[in-house]
Parts: C-alpha cells; structure tokens; sequence
C-alpha cells in the first residue's frame, strides 16, 4: 500500500462522455480517464445479468528485453500467483465462487486479464484488479514453480507439434531485427533464464494506470461503478516518464528467404510463406484484409477451391492477415499438403493463385463477399459482451476504439484494383520467406 | 404457435414457459411445437441484434453405426455440404459464404447438430439452405470419393498430434470397439469401405423430421419463424426406409478388474497422459452430484483440487483436469494431464493420491459451498449468446432435461449434500478399475 497517493488527487475525471449510437443493441458506451491515466470504456448491454471486466495492458513480446523473451507471459502467470492482501493462488477461487471465470492471454502487443461473472459481481473484479496492479507477491517459490508450469505450456503447445514449430521459426527468420520475432511464449533457454528480480522489474515499469486501460461490457450502471473504479485504481500511481519504449523497425527485404525444419514427428510436409506488411490503419490495409479474405474467406474463397477441391493437392490452404498490431507484421499464406502430393506442387499452386490475383482484379461478387463477412462478423461478435469488449479493446490497443468505425469505412471502400495492386506489391518474390516442414522418413 | 400459416400441415402442442434463470430476474421465452411431420421446432425471440441462429439436432451417431462402418455417421454429415439435388458443393459454399454466414455439422457420441448463423436480413437463404442439406443431400460418388480422400489425410495429420494418439489409445482401451470406443471420424483404414449407398441407408433411416429437433434463436417474431418452417421444412416426410433398429448394445467394461498402465513410446518432449474408468451417463440420479465432486477434485479448474496440487504446488503440468462424459450412456471418467516424461510418474502417482483422498474422506463443507456457488452463480453465461441457447436448448431436448429445466436447475444443484458427494466419490471413483495410458519417450518415462 506503500504507492499510493492521497486521495485527493483522483477526484477528477478528464473527461465523460456518452455516447449512445443510434443502430439496434448498439452499447451505450460511457469513456473516461482517470487523473492517472487510467481509461475506462464501460459498454451496457442489460440482456442478460453477466457483465465482463478486462484489464488490458500495453505489454506484450514486442517490448521485452533482449534475451528475456517470454517474460510478459510468465509475468502474466504470475498475476495469479497472490498479493500482499489475497495471499496466493486464490484468484480465480473467488471469482468461481461468485459464479464467474477469469483468465488472461498475452500477444505480441498487449497482455489482457479478464473476467465474465454475474453482473452485480462486478466490483469483486474492480477490487482484485486494482489490487494486483501494484501488490503482486512475487514470491521466489511461486516464481520457481511457475516457470515449470510455463516450461510444461510451451511443450504442450510448441515442442511436440511440427506445424507450429515451423510458424516460430518462420517468424524469426523473416523479421531479423523487429520485436515480433520472438515467440510470445519465450525460448526454452530464455523461460528458463528469467529471474525474479527480472519479473519484478518488468512489473513495475509496465503495470501502471497510464499503461492501461479497462472495458466493462454487459449489465452494469456507470453511475454505480465508476466511484468504486475511482475508488480502487484512482489512488495508483503513474509510470509517467519511467515508462519507456523501444521500437524496432524491420529493413526492407532484398531478395527471398527460406527456412526448413525436418521433423520426424511431422506425418506431411507443410508450407508457409510470410510477406512483410503494412498494418492497419495504413491504407493498404484494407486492401491487404480483403485480399486475406478472397484468398481464404470460406470454402468458396480461392486456395481452397483450387487447391483442396479441385487439384485435391492439400489438406488445407490459408491465408492470414493480421492488421491489428502495434507495428507492421505479415502477410502469410500456408497449406498442409496431401498424403503422396509434392510440397512443391502445392508451393507453385500457391504462387500461381498469388499471380492470378496480381494479374486481374477479382470479379464484383468476390470482392462483396469478403465486404459482406467482414460487416457480418462485427455484428455477430456484439452478441457476446465477451467478444464486444474484445473487438473495442483490440482497436484501443492500435490508436482508439473509434478506429473500429474507420476500419469498417475502410474496408467498404476497398476497389477490386486495389486488391490485384496490394498482391503486386506485397506478395512477392522478393519479400518473402517460406518455410518447409519436411516429415523424416520412418525409421530414421 | 401459428406455424399453420397456409398448408394446415402442421399440429399444434404448444409450450410456453417463461423461465426465470436461477437467481435472476430474467425470463426467457421459450416456445415450443411439434409440425404434423414429427419435427419439434424450439423457438426463443431475441430482438435487439439482426441475426438469427438455428441448431438442428438429429439422433444420428456412432451410436447407430454397426462397428465395421465405424464414420459412417460423421461422413454423412460431412457430406451434407457437398451438394444436394439441387445445388452443387460450390454453390452451397458460394451462397452462404456470400452473406457472411456459416453452416456448420458435428457429430458427437450422441448425436449430429447442423448450426446456421446469419443475418437476420439473410434468414430466408439461411433456411432454404439448411433444409436443402438436411433434406436433399445428394451424396454424389464424386464428391464422396474427394471428402473420403480429405479425411483420410486428416487422420494421418491428427497422428502428428500426441494428445490425439492419447486419446484414441485410451477410449479404444476402455470401450473396445463399442461407439464410444470408436473415433467419431473413423478409422483411416476403415473409411474407405463406407460406399454410397451406405451414407444414404444412413441418412434415410436418420435424418427423419421425428428424429430431430430445430432451435431457432433470434431476431424472428413467430410470424416470420412460422412463414419459414413452413415453407422450409412443413413438407420433410420421412423416407421409408428399413430401420437399422436399436442403438447397438453398448460400453461394456473391461473385464480385467485392476489397475493397469500402457506406454505408448513416441518421440515426444512431453508425456500425454489419460486415467480413468466408466463414468455415468446424463439420466443418472447422482448426475448432479458427480459434478459436483469431479468439480472439486479436477473439473473446477484453478479451483479444483488437481490442478492446486499438480500444477500451482508442484509446477509439474499446464493442465490437469477430469471429466466425466456423461452422455446417453455411461460415458468415460477421465483425467488428463501432460508432463514432461521424467515426471510422469510423479504425476501419476499424486493424481492417483488425490483420487484415494476424495473417496476417503470426502470434501469440506467450504469446497461444497465453492462448487455449488459457481454451478448456480456460471449458469446465466451457458446460455449468454445466441448461439449458447440455440446449441443449449436442443441438448437438453435431446437428453429430455425437461422444459422446466432452467428453472428446476438451482434445486439440483442445492439438494445435493455433503453426504451424496462421498457417496459419489465412493461410487463412481475406482483406483482398481483405473487404465493408464501414457504416450511418451519411454527411455524417458519414470513411471
């Protein structure tokens, strides 16, 4: 309790506003930031008695040190691991005993605490957050302990699957010198590097009201939670100019890389091609969304219809573009290739779908197809405060929960030349690197 | 209630039950008919979003299958996508991914659901193609002969997943070749035996509107539902078919009567480990209060007893967790774990300590106040989107929980005591009985 400030000076609430937007079941939104640079976006929806708490943090792998890969997510592990006040490990025990669930996940950009309780529990959420804010425990036992919890997560996830191991190494070799080249869940030999006091250091210069933010959403009354929010997180000090950043920028890409795991585990060869991209809100995003879409939106959408239905060469074809992130990431594209069908076969099915692209734009209908699901799935989304809060967090975390709108502006805008022109552009030789996963053969 | 629009097709036995959620002034409108065609249509207005979801629930399973045609039901339902009698695979797929929709088809042990999610503007489209590919699934050789080809290389890629190869090791193990010792999907050597002609016998003798439950959730008045079932799915008529009769016989226990432990050897950094036993099915008394002991000892997460010891005391999994399958049948009793393989019999034999703990002494009166808290306090959010209760509502159809379920659901909850918990401990845990099955680096395994 010893970083607390008086009172006296949390009194002020920049500023409050509410909006309420005009279209069926949209949230009454309620926006507000504490003298300590906490913002507070509240989203009612009173359908049903549940409300969700999330506390994001601006702390992901793009901002840990070198050699210390993995510590935002054992520093997420740690959160659960007690205060001063709740003792350990009995986090989620309160809030399952008020009916609720709690978890967190941790990217590249953000580390995000969540709970989903019975709405008139929502102050449980309030207390606990804004007590783990700045009393964590850190005791050197959990510490211990928890790193082979985390060790056992990376096998789990990692380790034994050869699909994934490729992805990891992929990312490291196309982003050479850019943070999200790190897996988020760390390096074995770094996880098992990180020490307390590197914890402890991590938690005091990223875990402070100005470094985050806080959704509410579902069937909560601003007026009855925003003094106990005051209450609570108010007297927090800020990081202010403690809170540093280093920003790392990729050099632009002179000529193909490639990358190649052999694996006896793996039982077929995959391929993955990572494209350097620009994020949202650039204006190539939304190009590059769509072009994801057409690409990969659906049965009907074009790898699979080629090369799945049609050349029956793979099991599966993607094509993934994430816009949302802090700096600029990849465009990707992968296939599982098909029991006795060639890796190369597949690579030059994808590259041939790419020129095809590149060459002529997509016809009308296409292009309104990948409008329709992207406008389709903001509206399904909004049926869960969970995904609701979600989606507004995801845009604050970039700029503002306001670029929500600009993004879907964006994408309705988007002409079938500028698709064909982003795959000129982006999706080429040159910018590119692939990676083969190649199955051992049996016995070796 | 007026599903008679036009054709007088349909019959009336109507439900209306305003349901108060256990602990909430919330009501839920549930209605509920059954067409003159045997379909029981399930409705439940929710206006204040334009979309619509639908589940449709039908009683096709492994559980109708014969063991030698083990996928037959999960390849029918798969194939309901690729193409009807009048509509090509592509079109179906063009259509609904056009509107920003989906239809999805899964098959459990019990059962199969087809789940439409669209727009409410697109509710019509929506429709037409769900009763097109319930109805009038072509089953083309084609496109049999591709998805048959798809599965098959699925299958070889799931190899590459250890807790996969865990898991169907250890059901094979306790339900033999039973439908529930089998993979839903089939086996890869198997599957290629499954002809046309068997998908249809399936779908024919299945997919019938008096076997089926259709739950529609969403932006539709009863109107507007009414207009769609009937121009939809009023005329469905069962085709006449030859029964395949009753649900084969089913999970019989293995005989050896102790506990036994398989090593599977495989090149893996962490061992996969699954323990258990026959569990309970969903019509059992002490439903309720094997939840809640299997809550307390590995179901309740951060909560349960399990994963404090294994996991937060000993830092030796991510996961641990038990479950009991409760399905139409006696399902399995399982703990799963994952550890590196030099732990895995320090896992083992903590987890096996645990088991012996509950059945010994029972729970705290705090960890049964925990646990029926969070039973009664989670359930608003199984039924929190529209998605939940459509998938919700046909499930507790199909094990006929009652129309009064939710309302009744906080008294189950609230009557079992302390005393039932033993009993269920005592009852329905067995160290004697329990299977083993490790998937590990045997050099490794410290067992």
């Amino acid at each position: 309790m010893n970083k607390l400030v008086p009172t006296a000076a949390v009194r002020l609430l920049l500023f409050i506003f509410v909006l309420l937007v005009p279209a069926a079941a949209s949230a009454a939104v309620t926006e507000f930031t504490l003298e300590n640079g906490l913002k507070v976006i509240i989203l009612e929806d009173h359908r049903i008695p549940i409300a969700d708490f999330q506390i994001w943090y601006r702390v992901g792998s793009i901002d840990e040190p070198a050699g210390k890969s993995g510590i935002s997510h054992f520093l997420e592990h740690m959160m659960f691991k007690g205060t001063t006040k709740y003792g350990s490990k009995v986090f989620s025990t309160l809030v399952q005993k008020k009916g609720g669930v709690d978890n967190a996940f941790t990217t590249k950009d953000f580390t995000m605490y969540y709970q989903k309780l019975p709405a008139r529990e929502i102050g449980l959420s309030i207390a606990l957050e804004a007590d783990r804010m700045k009393n964590l425990n850190l005791k050197a036992v959990d510490v211990e302990a928890e790193r082979g919890v985390i060790m056992e997560e990376r096998r789990m996830r990692y380790e034994d699957h050869p699909q994934r191991l490729l992805y990891e190494e992929l990312k490291a070799v196309a982003l050479g010198v850019q943070a999200y080249r790190k897996p988020v869940i760390g390096w074995m030999a770094e996880i098992a590097s990180i020490t307390r006091q590197d914890l402890a250091d991590y938690y005091s210069l990223f875990y402070s009201p100005d470094n985050a933010f806080i959704i509410i959403s579902g069937d909560v009354k601003p007026a009855e939670i925003i003094p106990l929010i005051r209450k609570e997180f108010g007297p927090i000090l800020p990081a202010g100019s403690k809170l540093r950043r280093v920003n790392t920028v990729e050099p632009v890409q002179r000529g193909e890389k490639t990358v190649k795991i052999e694996s006896g585990a793996a039982k077929l060869p995959f391929i993955v091609m990572a494209h350097h991209v620009p994020r949202f809100p650039e204006k190539d995003s939304f190009a590059l969304d769509i072009l994801s879409s057409i690409l990969a939106g659906g049965k009907s959408a074009r790898l699979y219809r080629d090369l799945v239905y049609e050349k029956r060469i793979a099991l599966n074809a993607g094509a993934d573009y994430e816009g949302l992130n802090r700096e600029n990431y990849l465009f990707v594209l992968s296939a599982t290739v098909a029991p006795g069908k060639d890796i190369k076969e597949v690579e030059k099915a994808l590259l041939a779908e790419i020129a095809g692209i590149a060459a002529a734009p997509p016809s009308a209908e296409e292009l309104q197809k990948a409008k329709n699901q992207v406008e389709a799935e903001f509206i399904f989304a909004r049926d869960s405060s969970y995904s609701e809060a979600l989606y507004t967090g995801m845009f604050e975390v970039v700029g503002g929960r306001r670029l929500k709108d600009e993004f879907l502006e964006g994408i309705r805008k988007v002409t079938a030349e500028e698709v064909s022109g982003v795959a000129r552009k982006y999706i080429v030789a040159r910018n590119r690197t692939t990676g083969y996963l190649v199955p051992e053969k049996a016995g070796k | 209630m007026d599903l008679k629009t036009g054709a007088a097709c349909l019959l009336m036995l109507i439900m209306v039950a305003a349901l108060c959620l256990p602990g909430f002034a919330h009501a839920m409108d549930i209605k509920k008919e059954r067409l003159e065609n045997g379909l029981v249509v399930i409705h439940v207005e929710r206006r204040e979003l334009p979309i619509v979801m639908a589940t449709m629930l039908v009683k096709a399973s492994p559980l109708q299958e014969e063991a030698a045609g083990a996928g037959t039901a999960y390849l029918t339902a798969k194939m309901l996508m690729e193409g009807t009698t009048g509509r090509t695979a592509v079109d179906i797929n063009r259509k609904i991914d056009y509107i920003g929709g989906s239809i999805e088809t899964a098959v459990t042990h019990d059962f199969t659901t087809l789940s439409l999610s669209v727009l409410k503007k697109d509710a019509d489209m929506g429709f037409d193609l769900l009763s097109d590919i319930a109805v009038r699934p072509l089953f083309s050789e084609g496109e049999l002969s591709r998805r048959k080809t798809l599965l098959a290389g699925s299958l070889k890629k799931m190899e590459e997943s250890p807790s996969y190869i865990t898991d169907r090791e250890f059901m094979k193990r306790l339900f033999g070749d039973s439908a529930y010792g089998r993979r839903i999907e089939g086996d890869i050597n198997g599957i290629g035996r499954i002809g046309r002609p068997d998908i249809i016998k399936f779908h024919n003798a299945h997919y019938r509107p008096d076997n089926a439950v259709l739950v529609v959730v969403g932006d539709l008045g009863k109107e507007e539902l009414a207009g769609l079932v009937n121009r939809y799915f009023a005329s469905w008529k069962a085709v006449k078919t030859a029964s395949t009769g009753q649900p084969a016989v089913l999970p019989i226990k293995n005989s050896e009567k102790k506990p036994r432990i398989e090593v599977i050897d495989k090149d893996v950094s962490q061992s996969n480990i699954m323990m258990g036993h026959m569990g309970i099915s969903r019509n059992n008394p002490d439903y309720y209060a094997a939840q809640i002991m299997n809550y307390i000892l590995g179901g309740g997460g951060f909560a349960s007893r399990l994963m404090k010891v294994v996991r937060d005391d000993m830092g030796l999994t991510y996961s641990i967790h038990s479950v009991f399958a409760a399905n139409r049948y006696p399902g399995s009793f399982v703990i799963e774990v994952q550890t590196k393989n030099e732990s895995a019999g320090r896992v083992i034999g903590e987890t096996l300590k645990q088991v012996r703990a509950l059945r010994a002494t029972g729970v705290t009166d705090e960890e049964l106040r925990d646990a029926k808290d969070f039973m009664i306090g989670s359930f608003p959010r199984r039924i929190e989107t529209g998605r939940k209760i459509a998938d919700f509502l046909a499930v507790a159809h199909y094990y006929e929980l009652g129309d009064d379920y939710m309302e009744r659901y906080r008294g189950y909850i609230e009557a079992v005591t302390k005393a039932d918990v033993q009993r269920a401990a005592r009852k329905y845990l067995n160290e004697e009985d329990i299977l083993i099955v490790v998937v590990g680096d045997k050099k490794k395994l410290k067992l």
